[in-house]
């Protein structure tokens, strides 16, 4: 069991510490999508002045420059979050193009046919499993490495769950999408021990595709414990479920081999606060306390009173605080005023549990 | 001898340079979405990709010709969402889908829109092939629905089946008439509710001059459920075979079907395409496993509509399905012994 103390910044000023972090994901800075744009062969599609002639459009940008606009918005993200507060950070996964696409483009087997509806005039290009599925190249090494080395803050490394790859793709080759999940659970396995080789101590597991379907999180379970076969200890491994109908999987989701259950609540005002009441809640919460739908940011006294509806679930020792799911459709500054005022709020509630303001069930206040 | 008939339960995907238009012309977000009253420049892009929808169904030789549904932005609650006496409100989870649509609240009386009517009207204009209509099946649209007008189960479920027949009625002529009944299926009608999700069936059904089915899919209908739809008007009934073999057989084994039939054969969620052989084979394997029945005729179609699909995995499925009405490998006088 790897310990969120672990995490406590040297300079923490209060004796409580309700670790303050995000699920990953952050809004891309419109410079870098027009990278991208200049980088896949231009775009002279825009309105430009009458006296600039197309010609005049100097649309030279390189592999080198692609590469260098990554770096840069990894950078700044990552600052990003830092001079919002966060104990530990990402680099708002600035390299990734959507959460599906980016690890099928480096695993063989998978191949693309093109963009799939989600909703609306919202599409994503859905992979193909065509053959058995191989590790191929590293999907995250290079930027965790990169991340680790511009951040002050220790650095977790969220990565989509084979799971969710296999839900979310077609499945062309295997007898059942269990199957899927089950080979890609060997390679996420792979990569995460090549992360913690690299160093990284902070792993979450991203299924959003959990709790929508019947008996899913035997599947999920049995994927987990692929993955962390052979990870030390004291690696902390982090499980992130959003939107889904969370009695589908409590209590069993107690029995999967992680630290820390990150959950979407805040959405539905907690709603479903309850199912995870009853039996006892024994593994770290991460609390969804801000909305990532919703670009009106939330105060920094509701998140307080957000935060303490974690109580009803674990004490402080084992509460972790972060937004419901990625920032990444919100309007960027909308995402750093969530995160500043998450982390306001998270210290405030801190200084309340020090100076003994806040009750908290004393029945379950034994994390150790 | 069983005429087969290829087809497709229609809602396919926007051609890709259809997909690309309309999110610049009509932008990402909820408000962005089809109201009914669009622009010209999005109905030009509409017109232009319905045009190429047709000329993929027609080129393959498709036997029925569908609109497409390419402006059903959510799916098959759409002619709900386009109506004025409906408020669309959250994003909602279509069936156990990765899929979203708006959450249509019914707040005043249904009465005719005839957005179908018109879509079908411009159909009509492309091509001389026998056209077939699409609309969600009353029971379906109900349940992906929210009431807060006419406050009781029942009662808006005929409120939905009147308002579909109204729309049906408006329709140009067709040769057939498909409901889509997915929810029979995954969200089954109990006692009573069963018996009335089959005369909301049969109220929609009897307002058209055209063969009727009625096709549910996503498994096999509850026996009771199935024995109900059959009280329906309707022509055929749709069955699934992609994701259930056994329990569809029995149903017709035991309870009867339609003089007609539709057979889901081709998986209309899955990017991998069938040879028409292999699909000719599965339309034997049905006949093979239902000896009691001598269907007049059989629809060859996809389980599912085609929108889950990448455009030219879409186009390729339509060729299938073309193609495997074509390749029937069974001669006349087999085909009769097995249905002896």
């Amino acid at each position: 069991m790897a310990d969120k103390e672990r995490f406590r910044p040297a300079d923490h000023p209060n004796e409580h510490f309700l670790l303050t972090t995000v699920v990953g994901s952050y809004p891309k800075p419109t410079w870098l999508h027009r990278s991208r744009d200049l980088h896949e062969g231009g775009d002279l599609s825009r309105d430009r002045a009458p006296e600039i002639r197309e010609s005049d459009i100097d649309l030279d940008f390189d592999d080198e420059d692609w590469v260098e606009a990554k770096d840069d918005a990894a950078r700044l993200i990552t600052n990003e979050h830092e001079r919002a507060g966060l104990d530990v950070v990402t680099d708002g996964e600035m390299r990734r193009s959507e959460m599906v696409e980016y690890f099928a483009h480096r695993i063989d087997g998978f191949e693309f046919n093109g963009p799939v509806k989600v909703w609306g005039h919202n599409y994503f290009h859905k992979p193909s499993v065509v053959s058995d599925v191989e590790y191929d190249e590293p999907w995250l090494v290079d930027e965790y490495e990169f991340t680790s080395e511009v951040a002050d803050a220790p650095v977790k490394v969220p990565l989509t769950g084979p799971y969710t790859l296999a839900r979310w793709s077609f499945n062309e080759a295997y007898e059942s999408t269990e199957a899927v999940a089950y080979d890609l659970a060997d390679l996420v396995n792979h990569e995460v021990e090549r992360l913690v080789e690299a160093g990284a101590q902070y792993i979450q597991i991203d299924e959003p595709a959990l709790a929508q379907h019947e008996d899913d999180h035997a599947v999920v379970g049995e994927c987990l414990d692929r993955i962390v076969a052979g990870l030390p200890d004291d690696v902390r491994v982090g499980l992130h479920v959003c939107y889904g109908d969370y009695s589908r999987i409590y209590p069993e989701v107690l029995d999967f081999p992680v630290d820390e259950l990150d959950l979407e609540l805040a959405n539905g005002d907690y709603e479903q606060l309850d199912v995870f009441q009853e039996p006892e809640f024994t593994t770290d919460l991460a609390l969804g306390v801000v909305d990532v739908h919703h670009a009106e940011v939330e105060s920094v006294p509701e998140i307080k009173a957000n935060i303490r509806k974690g109580f009803e679930v674990v004490p402080p020792e084992r509460l972790v605080v972060s937004p419901d799911c990625g920032l990444k459709l919100l309007p960027r500054e909308a995402a750093f005023e969530k995160m500043r005022n998450m982390v306001r709020a998270a210290r405030e509630v801190e200084e309340e549990l020090d100076a003994g303001e806040i009750e908290v069930a004393g029945a379950r206040a034994g994390a150790d | 001898m069983t005429e087969l008939v290829a087809t497709t339960p229609g809602l396919y995907p926007l051609p890709d340079d259809a997909k690309d238009d309309l999110s610049d012309l009509k932008g990402h977000q909820k408000e962005d979405l089809i109201d009914g009253d669009e622009g010209e420049e999005v109905r030009n892009v509409y017109d232009r990709a319905r045009r190429e929808v047709v000329d993929v169904q027609t080129e393959a030789g498709l036997d029925r010709v569908v609109e497409g549904q390419l402006r059903w932005d959510d799916m098959l609650a759409h002619p709900l969402t386009v109506h004025d006496a409906v408020e669309t409100r959250g994003l909602v989870r279509y069936y156990d889908n990765n899929n979203f649509y708006r959450d249509p609240v019914v707040t005043d009386d249904l009465d005719v829109d005839g957005d179908v009517a018109a879509e079908l009207e411009a159909l009509s204009g492309l091509t001389d092939d026998p056209l077939q209509a699409v609309l969600p099946g009353p029971y379906s649209l109900a349940s992906l629905a929210t009431d807060e007008h006419y406050g009781d189960e029942a009662e808006f479920l005929a409120a939905v089946a009147e308002f579909l027949a109204g729309e049906a009625g408006a329709f140009p002529e067709v040769e057939t008439l498909w409901l889509l009944e997915p929810s029979l299926v995954t969200d089954p009608p109990g006692d009573g509710p069963d018996a009335r999700a089959s005369e909301a069936v049969d109220r929609v059904a009897g307002a058209v001059d055209a063969d009727v089915v009625v096709h549910p899919y996503w498994g096999a209908l509850d026996e009771t459920v199935h024995a109900h739809l059959l009280d329906a008007d309707v022509d055929a009934v749709g069955y699934d075979f992609v994701t259930e073999h056994e329990s569809n057989l029995y149903n017709i084994n035991e309870y009867g079907t339609c003089d007609d039939v539709a057979l889901g054969l081709v998986d209309g969620q899955n990017t991998l395409v069938e040879a028409p052989a292999t699909v000719a084979d599965r339309v034997e394997w049905v006949r093979e496993g239902t000896p009691g029945a001598d269907f007049d005729r059989a629809y060859v179609t996809s389980n599912t509509p085609l929108f889950y699909l990448p455009y030219t995995r879409f186009e390729a499925k339509v060729r299938t399905l073309a193609g495997a009405v074509d390749a029937d490998p069974t001669p006349d006088d087999e085909a009769e012994e097995v249905s002896a």
